[in-house]
């Protein structure tokens, strides 16, 4: 059984037909790669299934059991966790208060419940020294780099033990050495069976890490082969429509 | 997404990580209260060598009462610009509160039931001009315009026109509470010592405050947080209109009576005290702290004016300097961050 079984889905705002008819399974353990041209509908998908917004068609199961997420808790109530392409990020907050948003930890004083900055700022370090990166838990967002950013976004991820991490492009804006270390965890996440959903226009990362690679065509699947099954050359001509389908 | 290549990245890493963490001091010098309080404490100087009526006690003592009125609606309103919102109806919400307050007392009822009146009322108002802009989505600007004249019309047909003087059982603790002193701070300025202090906790410690601040910088990504974004918004409308109706209920104890014209155009000066304390229109800003101190230099200009021998009309106009310059600086030292 799939840990993620997308049935059918389909989306559309207004005239767009942002995606149609997508199958696509996920297991634990198991990292695949979602690619396709810029407005091939990979973030649509990957909010369909945070609960950003729901299909207009189609079935979204996990572990074998039908959800309807209305609101993105839903998603994350049901173990599934997502790094937004935008980073969705509050600029005018600390690294810290971004990573534990909306899941602050407090402690208690009485009847009074306050806010555990110290806690916060040592799990947040410790998050940042996972991947890392650089990052200073008190700085501001506004003040960070890219990459810095990146790992804010990323570091949200591993608060809970989610059973799915989504990324869409979680290493558009990083160097070298931070790239290696999103694809390490992602690594680990497969090794303690999580699965991950990678969306990237970059074929080598893809390569590197996923077991299976995915490619969207103006929002239909055209393809989804084991990794050892295809190779670059074909899911470029895929993406490109130079490849019909495969 | 554009790839700027790992190298320039890298670079910036390095050079953000040099950058040292600020103590509290140096945090402290970056806030527009603190330089709000600076010129605060230069025109008090500058006063004490002009005026000798100036640092007498009377004199401070009418100072502080007079501005705390503003202060404490500016604590609520600051909670407003925070979320990139705005509440045009609180003068008129002082206006309609007074008058409930009042008519309640007026009607033999005692303190209690007055107080409990009045906040009621404002608490229905906030909640109107909150349900409007966080769940039909309206602009701030727009609906609290509407409930600007809403809102005065209504304490215009309940007081019939007429001016309220009997405040029933508790007249003496009523005007009391609003007009008298303890420990030679007025009562007025207690309220707001006692609310700043309860903001700054809420601003620090609190979920909520969190919630405000990151709806303010990023409603969207509040929201995908899962943040319950439109109560919290509704919530912080309800707060500022509580704010004004324990204004209104302090003022009026001062004054002894009540007309339908308590707080008009107060608004003005409570958008006024809380942007030159430092609240952003733009949203994501506030501090506790800039509200009292927004409101003392308003109050601090009106007063030195006076005492100074210039005429009463200017004080508008600087004013009005004061908030442009206040909004000048912080575009100055932006620009000077990026
Ligand atoms: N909220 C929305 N309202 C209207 N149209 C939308 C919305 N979100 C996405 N679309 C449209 O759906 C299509 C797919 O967009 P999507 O963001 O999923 O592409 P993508 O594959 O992630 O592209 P990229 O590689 O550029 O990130 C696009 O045509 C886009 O304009
Ligand atoms: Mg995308």
């Amino acid at each position: 059984m799939s840990l993620l079984e997308l049935q059918g889905i389909a989306k559309s705002f207004g005239a767009i037909q942002a995606l149609q008819g997508v199958d696509l399974t996920v297991s634990a353990g198991e990292a695949v790669g979602l690619m396709g041209d810029n407005g091939a509908g990979k973030s649509t998908l990957m909010k369909i299934v945070a609960g950003n917004f729901p299909p207009t068609a189609g079935a979204i199961r996990i572990d074998g059991r039908e959800v309807h997420f209305t609101k993105p808790i839903d998603a994350r109530e049901n173990g599934i966790e997502i790094v937004y392409q935008d980073l969705a990020l509050c600029d005018n907050l600390t690294a810290a208060a971004n990573v534990f948003l909306g899941r602050e930890r407090k402690r208690r004083l009485g009847p009074l419940r306050y806010l555990d900055h110290k806690a916060m700022f040592r799990r947040a370090g410790e998050l940042f020294t996972e991947l890392k990166s650089e990052t200073r838990p008190r700085d501001l967002v506004r003040q960070m780099s890219g990459g810095q950013r990146q790992a804010v976004a990323i570091a949200r991820t591993r608060l809970s033990d989610p059973k799915l991490v989504l990324m869409d492009e979680p290493t558009a804006a990083i160097s070298v050495r931070q790239v290696a270390e999103v694809l390490a965890l992602i690594e680990r996440l497969k090794e303690t069976s999580h699965a991950v959903v990678l969306v990237s226009h970059r074929m080598p990362d893809v390569f590197a890490v996923c077991d299976r690679v995915a490619v969207l065509r103006r929002g239909r699947k055209v393809s989804d082969k084991a990794i050892g099954d295809t190779s670059p050359e074909e899911v470029t001509g895929l993406i490109t429509g130079a490849i019909e389908q495969a | 997404m554009n790839d700027t290549g790992p190298k320039s990245h890298a670079e910036i890493d390095e050079s953000v990580t040099q950058k040292q963490e600020l103590s509290g001091l140096q945090a402290a010098i970056r806030t527009q209260p603190f330089w709000v309080l600076i010129s605060i404490v230069a025109i008090g100087i500058v006063m004490s060598f002009v005026s000798d009526v100036f640092m007498t006690e009377r004199n401070l003592f009418n100072i502080t009462r007079n501005f705390a009125f503003f202060g404490i609606m500016a604590l609520g309103m600051s909670a407003v610009i925070c979320t990139a919102g705005i509440d045009l109806s609180v003068g008129s919400l002082m206006g309609l509160t007074g008058i409930v307050a009042g008519l309640v007392m007026q009607a033999g009822y005692g303190i209690g039931w007055g107080f409990l009146a009045c906040m009621s009322a404002a608490a229905l108002v906030g909640l109107v001009n909150g349900v409007l802009i966080a769940y039909l989505r309206m602009a701030p600007f727009v609906v609290t315009l509407g409930m600007l004249a809403m809102a005065r019309s209504i304490a215009m047909v309940v007081s019939n026109n007429k001016m309220i003087y009997n405040f029933g059982p508790d007249q003496d603790l009523f005007e009391w509470i609003g007009g008298e002193s303890v420990l030679g701070v007025p009562n007025p300025v207690w309220v707001l010592i006692i609310l700043t202090c309860v903001f700054w906790w809420v601003w620090r410690f609190s979920t909520w405050g969190r919630w405000v601040i990151a709806i303010g910088g990023n409603a969207q990504a509040a929201k995908l947080s899962g943040i319950p974004v439109e109560r919290i918004v509704v919530s912080v409308y309800v707060i500022s209109s509580l704010c004004a109706g324990l204004a209104a209920f302090l003022m009026v104890g001062w004054f002894g009576s009540v007309t339908n014209a308590l707080g008009l155009t107060y608004e003005l000066n409570v958008i006024a005290a809380s942007v030159i304390g430092g609240a952003n229109l733009m949203g994501g800003v506030v501090y506790a702290v800039g509200a009292p101190i927004g409101a003392a230099l308003m109050e601090l200009i009106r007063n030195s004016l006076l005492l100074a021998g210039i005429d009463a009309l200017w004080q508008q106009f600087f004013v009005g300097l004061f908030l442009i310059l206040a909004v000048l600086l912080e575009q100055i030292r932006n620009r000077r961050r990026n």
